[in-house]
């Protein structure tokens, strides 16, 4: 039987080439979508293999590799993609945001300001931004070619005048360096912000849709808005119940089943290294709130 | 107190050996084997090569066990190994007409050179659930005939010769042909990608397509001109010996469908061309495979475009099992942190709603 | 005639070498202006710089056209050093060239001469790697565009003089245009097309 032998950072040195191509094209563009030949991952598409090769192609012996998912680093999808380079790569793995400088993300950009020695790898299913108004890749190519958007304003326009608000909570479009509307992937929109200026690169692999696309450091990303409607971050207004954070994005708890419910920091990291600091929330494990809850 | 969930990596390796404890099954009963698997679920391996794109018998069986009968999974294993494999080139074209047949019908002419052989085939069984296969059946010895010598002549290169048939069209001697595991695909696609990615596609979504066309949506008066099946040797052109070498040889079913003709004021009436190959013993695959090549052909032979069966991104975008099967089942992921998001978003329109509805109401009591 | 046993070795180690030298130039690119070093160990054939043999072992292969100009493509040596190791084909016609490798900048051609890609497909472009004398010392280039905050400033000497003003084509271009990526010994600066050129000091 052929029996299988894999590579340092399981993809071969060929496969290799030809994403770390795409991904300097990508960065050479600023929010264009480079077509790769995305390589069939031992996970299935859908859950990282885009991020997964864009990390293979980029990680080093020396590198220090972070995966989170939904902003934590203890899913089970996280656990996975970590051990996969653990095993395949041999490289360090850590919790800490600081201390990375290869994070893998799902659905959540940080806490903690990224700075100039970190990449930021992101997850994502459907790039293309306008997919969901435009089926058709030739025509969504040709508005990308032309910087004809005026369906995404003509959409987010029909959201106000039927909500009142631009309906879209996650994976809420951005306009990169003033040319291309890019797809942040499904992050919340009040990561959004954390996009533009980063001091990081941030890389984006889609492995079903073979794209893979970037935004360098210093960059300017704008959220798409209106004068009269502008973007607006969202979080639910209250502090974190573990850490007392009030400015970071909040994971909804049910409780009970009689509407029992709390807010806890999605962001794991953030939440224990403020809860390490002595930050406090009303349902922390603090000494002397202890006896309030088994 | 409350305490996050933790514990994700013990949960994903017990979960892992729960798996392979379920697949063993009863330990009283025999392991299977993969001859066993090989030998007596041989339509599966097949489709697991055919879709997995790499001719490995024993590779497949294997993915087959591993992945508990579940094709799609035994197909991702298969497309997972594949694709760390080197590349050393690309075969020689195999000649079908080389093909020693096992099986071959034609829907077209009763009788034809070398004659329709019936071979393994479940037509014209009655499918009548046979307690005799339960356990220990015997069947009888197969009567055998000699194998033909020579060539069997494709029954599109009959109807060819009078040019009843347009002719098979050809590639640009000197263009690579397109590789889809290589290079990211781009619309339109011409017909090599087009026939590649039928073959790697998913065999009932073919079906699906292949049988839309038969009821309208896209219709294009099909003829199973040939079905063929059986042994032909693979040769790769060796540059440092100047000379092809063989490598083997591989089952391979084939389906030429005829279908509609076209002409114009320039050019002579003639059937149309559907195509259909595969590992090994598919024919279902096969020619439902045809079906779809002979609509997706619509933009080169002028046709309108507007059933499915005919839209080359919807149906090459869609027809990858391995794809599909990741995408779909990707939903079982977490998605809090979009759920909450959305949650939120809901919650404050349903307060503005409740709102506006509030003022009229005091409004309406006020009048 | 040189024989292949003769030829100058590739990287030492294929695979780290190759993901320390594309980091080198993934950074590079990231944050143009900035000067990274290629630490890789790689023997050079004629007219090659090291920071440029690293980066066509890091980046050529078998679906990568390359063009070189006169005085590589005049080498036999380069030609199958490069074949070899890379597997790349070398081509003469510079407008469907993935790579174009400039030895001596005064070489360059006219830019519009290379891929500029098209508006559907920008990436379908040429990048050229070019050989300068300094990227420490010589006048300085001030620059901004993504990946720079503010301005940086890049302190070089290379041919052809006029670089920046070739180069910006790209402006009017976008999102097609040419990167460049300036290599001088171990060095490797990149300019990509975002990046413009805003101030001059002598």
């Amino acid at each position: 039987m052929n029996a299988p032998a894999y590579n340092f950072a399981y993809l071969d040195e060929q496969t290799k080439r030809m994403i770390r191509r795409a991904i300097l094209k990508a960065i050479a563009i600023p929010g264009y979508q480079v077509p790769f030949a995305s390589r069939e991952m031992p996970m299935p598409y859908g859950w990282g293999t885009g991020g997964v090769q864009v990390t293979a192609a980029i990680l080093g012996p020396d590198d220090t590799l972070k995966v989170i998912d939904q902003g934590s680093d203890d899913t089970t999808n996280a656990i996975s993609i970590r051990k996969f380079f653990e095993k395949t790569a041999g490289v360090a793995a850590t919790t800490s945001t600081l201390d990375a400088t290869v994070i893998q993300t799902r659905h959540r950009i940080p806490e903690a300001t990224l700075h100039a020695g970190q990449v930021l790898v992101y997850q994502v299913p459907i790039p293309e931004p306008l997919r969901f108004l435009e089926p058709r890749e030739t025509e969504t190519r040709r508005m990308h070619a032309l910087g004809e958007y005026g369906l995404m304003h003509v959409k987010l326009y029909e959201d106000i005048a039927r909500f009142g608000h631009i309906a879209t909570a996650y994976a809420y479009p951005v306009k990169v360096n003033e040319r291309y509307v890019m797809d942040p992937s499904p992050t919340p929109k009040f990561d959004n912000p954390k996009m533009d200026n980063c001091a990081a690169l941030q890389l984006f692999g889609a492995g079903r849709e073979k794209r893979i696309y970037a935004v360098p450091p210093y960059t300017k990303v704008v959220s798409l808005d209106f004068e009269d409607h502008p973007f607006s971050r969202y979080r639910f207004d209250a502090p974190c119940a573990l850490c007392g954070s009030e400015d970071s994005y909040l994971d909804e708890i049910v409780t009970d089943d009689k509407g029992g419910r709390m807010f806890v920091c999605s962001d794991t990291d953030h939440c224990e290294s403020r809860q390490a600091q002595g930050h406090r929330g009303t349902e922390s494990a603090a000494p002397h709130k202890e006896a309030r809850h088994g | 107190m409350y305490v996050a969930v933790k514990g994700g990596e013990r949960a994903i390796e017990n979960a892992h050996r729960l798996l392979a404890h379920e697949r063993r099954g009863d330990r009283d009963l025999p392991e299977i084997t993969l001859p066993q698997i090989s030998e007596q679920l041989a339509l599966a391996v097949d489709r697991v090569m055919a879709e997995g794109s790499l001719y490995d018998r024993e590779l497949a069986a294997l993915a087959i066990k591993q992945a508990r009968g579940d094709m799609i999974e035994a197909i991702f294993l298969v497309r997972a190994f594949r694709a760390t494999l080197p590349r050393f080139g690309a075969t020689e074209p195999i000649d079908t007409g080389r093909m020693q047949v096992r099986r071959r019908v034609s829907s077209t002419f009763k009788d034809i050179p070398g004659g329709q052989i019936l071979g393994p085939t479940f037509d014209y069984t009655h499918r009548l659930l046979d307690p005799q296969l339960a356990e220990g059946f015997v069947p009888d010895e197969p009567a055998m005939a000699a194998a033909l010598e020579g060539a069997t002549p494709r029954v599109t290169d009959i109807l060819g010769r009078d040019g009843l048939i347009e002719p098979s069209p050809q590639g640009e001697a000197d263009r690579p042909v397109g590789d889809l595991t290589r290079e990211p695909l781009s619309f339109p696609a011409d017909r090599d990608l087009r026939l590649q990615n039928l073959a790697r596609a998913d065999e009932g979504f073919l079906l699906a397509l292949g049988y839309s066309t038969q009821r309208g949506y896209g219709r294009n008066h099909p003829f199973a001109g040939e079905i063929r099946f059986g042994e032909i040797e693979v040769e790769f052109f060796a540059e440092d010996v100047g000379f092809a070498v063989p490598l083997g040889s591989i089952e391979l079913t084939e389906c030429q469908m005829v279908n509609q003709f076209k002409g114009s004021a320039t050019e002579a009436p003639c059937f149309t061309r559907g195509y259909g190959a595969a590992f090994g013993q598919s024919e279902r695959k096969t020619m439902s495979m045809a079906l779809v090549d002979r609509s997706l052909r619509a933009r080169e032979l002028g046709e309108e475009v507007l059933a499915p069966a005919q839209d080359e991104e919807f149906v090459m975008s869609h027809s990858d099992n391995v794809q599909a099967t990741g995408f779909v089942e990707h939903l079982k992921l977490p998605h809090y942190v979009d759920f909450q998001s959305e949650l939120g978003l809901l919650r404050k329109l349903r307060k503005e709603f409740a709102d506006v509805q509030g003022n009229e109401e005091l409004q309406e009591a006020a009048e | 005639m040189t024989t292949i046993a003769e030829l100058p070795a590739g990287f030492a180690d294929k695979v780290l070498s190759a993901q320390t030298t594309f980091r080198s130039v993934m950074e590079a690119m990231a944050r143009p202006g900035s000067v990274q070093r290629v630490i890789a160990s790689v023997d050079t054939p004629p007219h090659l710089m090291r920071g440029t043999a690293a980066i066509a072992l890091t980046l050529f292969d078998h679906d990568t056209p390359v063009w070189l100009d006169s005085m590589l493509a005049e080498t036999t040596e380069v030609k199958m050093w490069l074949k070899f190791h890379s597997g790349a084909p070398v081509i003469s016609d510079a407008s469907v060239a993935s790579f174009a490798l400039v030895s001596e900048g005064a070489a360059l051609p006219q830019l519009d001469c290379f891929a500029f890609g098209s508006n559907e497909y920008p990436d379908r472009s040429t990048t050229v790697i070019l050989q300068v004398d300094s990227l420490m010392h010589g006048p300085q280039y001030e620059l901004s565009g993504p990946g720079i905050d503010g301005r940086a400033i890049l302190q070089a000497s290379f041919k052809p003089n006029d670089l920046f003003e070739r180069l910006a084509i790209n402006v009017a271009l976008f999102p097609r245009g040419i990167d460049v990526v300036l290599v001088a010994d171990d060095a490797i600066v990149a300019i990509p097309r975002t990046t413009r050129c805003v101030g001059y000091g002598g």
